[in-house]
């Protein structure tokens, strides 16, 4: 009795490691097809979306390739460490491409790239990743509404301390009848990359880059 | 397999016991997803495509597999497949796979898939197993399409948005706009009105079905049905 049960359970082991294993090798045979393709395409994601906040006429460098890791900072909002890209003309630093967090959305963190000159104006923002309310807090996303353009051309010069803030509180941002608590959050986290900007930007262009 | 049973099985799926308004199974994909007509078909031919891979494999491994040990093989078998679909999503649908993103791993625990395995796939040869996965999967396609559509079309006033995802910048000239200048209708969006449209659709369903049942039941007045139903 205790034999055939012993055997049962052995043999019910030895089945599930067999499809266990046969399975594994399948995933592991699908991923080595497809890792490279994937990095590509994430990689695309990124230059697409950097694309559309930096003109072409700004930087002939190959960005991807000239990328800085940067460690988490009170004014970035970041918590791990994230990636700038660094956009030069002729060899010349150009455009910074930070990645910022606003953490006080409306229901969690807003993701975005901003890019800012050499000069300290925005060449542009764009929101990366969102869980604003559909249809409410959602304009700031370029492929909802052209909200988020205000903000180029902006810099600490240009605007005070006070103008950083939505038309409602006083500032020079314009924002949405309905939900003030998103661009809020937005123009709070952008104005916190402009000061981090002009904090670390030698070293921030000078730094050595990481060579992928 | 013979026309007959083939038939028997497809209409199962499609409508008898077709799994978004009979069986009710898979509920959080069903409504999380169902926002737009694009979204609810690429979720649902994912589905679709796991459950018919997953039948068909099942059936033909099940004699091999002892009966303590099958759901845990099965959902192996299922999980093994959503991976292998979700990697090449990754790698050649990008923008798509952006947009279904989490769901895609999810369709593991859709007890959709589970349920016709172990109800059919488990019991049956590997064509009608792999065939039933299909009817069903495309039973559940049109749930979410129409489900997504109604959504679409009371939310933002258009149909087959974000199709340009799927299938390329050039289709984007494919989106409708049904109602120009619209201003949304937040409700439909929202998790609250996936449940009421689902509920409309299963009304509907019921209310035909009781119909068809009528009319078997007696013969139409010739006139063409000024009498109320009993």
């Amino acid at each position: 009795m205790t034999r055939t049960t012993a055997k049962a359970s052995f043999y019910t082991a030895f089945n599930l490691t067999f499809f266990a294993l046969i399975g594994t090798a399948i995933l592991a045979f699908i991923y080595s097809q497809t890792h490279e393709r994937i990095e590509q395409s994430v990689e695309l994601e990124k230059i697409k979306l950097i694309a559309q906040i930096l003109p072409h006429n700004l930087y002939d460098n190959d960005m991807i390739k000239d990328m800085l890791k940067i460690k988490p900072d009170e004014l970035l909002g970041n918590e791990d460490i994230t990636t700038a890209y660094r956009a030069r003309l002729n060899g010349k630093p150009s455009v910074l491409v930070l990645e910022a967090v606003a953490p006080d959305g409306y229901s969690g963190k807003i993701f975005m790239l901003i890019a800012i000159r050499e000069n300290g104006e925005l060449a542009g923002v764009r929101v990366v990743n969102h869980k604003e309310t559909p249809g409410l807090g959602d304009y700031i996303d370029i492929a909802k509404s052209k909200w988020i353009k205000g903000f180029d051309g902006a810099s600490l010069e240009k605007y005070n301390n006070a103008d950083w803030q939505v038309k409602k509180d006083g500032g020079k941002f314009d924002y949405m009848a309905g939900a003030t608590i998103t661009p809020r959050a937005v123009v709070k986290a952008v104005h916190k990359a402009l000061q981090y900007f002009a904090l670390h930007k030698d070293a921030l262009f000078a730094a050595q880059g990481e060579q992928k | 397999m013979s026309y007959q049973e083939f038939k028997d099985i497809f209409y199962n799926g499609m409508w008898k016991q077709n799994t978004g308004v009979v069986q009710l199974l898979g509920m959080c994909p069903l409504l999380a997803i169902s926002t737009s007509v694009v979204n609810g078909v690429s979720l649902g031919l994912a589905t679709t495509l796991v459950m018919t891979l997953s039948g068909a494999t099942v059936a033909v491994i099940r004699q091999s597999v002892p009966n303590e040990a099958r759901i845990p093989v099965f959902i192996l078998i299922i999980a093994v497949l959503v991976t292998a679909i979700q990697y090449l999503m990754n790698a050649y649908m990008y923008s798509l796979y952006l947009v279904l993103g989490i769901f895609i791993p999810l369709i593991v625990t859709n007890c959709i898939v589970l349920a016709r395995i172990e109800a059919f796939a488990a019991k049956n040869p590997a064509m009608h197993s792999a065939f039933d996965g299909l009817a069903m999967g495309l039973g559940l396609t049109a749930v979410l399409s129409v489900l997504g559509g109604l959504r679409e079309i009371m939310g933002h006033g258009t149909l087959l948005s974000g199709i340009d995802l799927a299938l390329g910048a050039s289709a984007k000239s494919l989106v409708i706009t049904v109602v120009p200048n619209y201003h949304g209708f937040l409700l439909a969006i929202l998790p609250p009105g996936a449940f009421i449209t689902l509920g409309c659709l299963i009304a509907g369903k019921n209310w035909l079905n009781l119909r068809a049942e009528a009319k078997q039941k007696r013969p139409l007045p010739l006139d063409g049905g000024t009498v109320s139903a009993a």
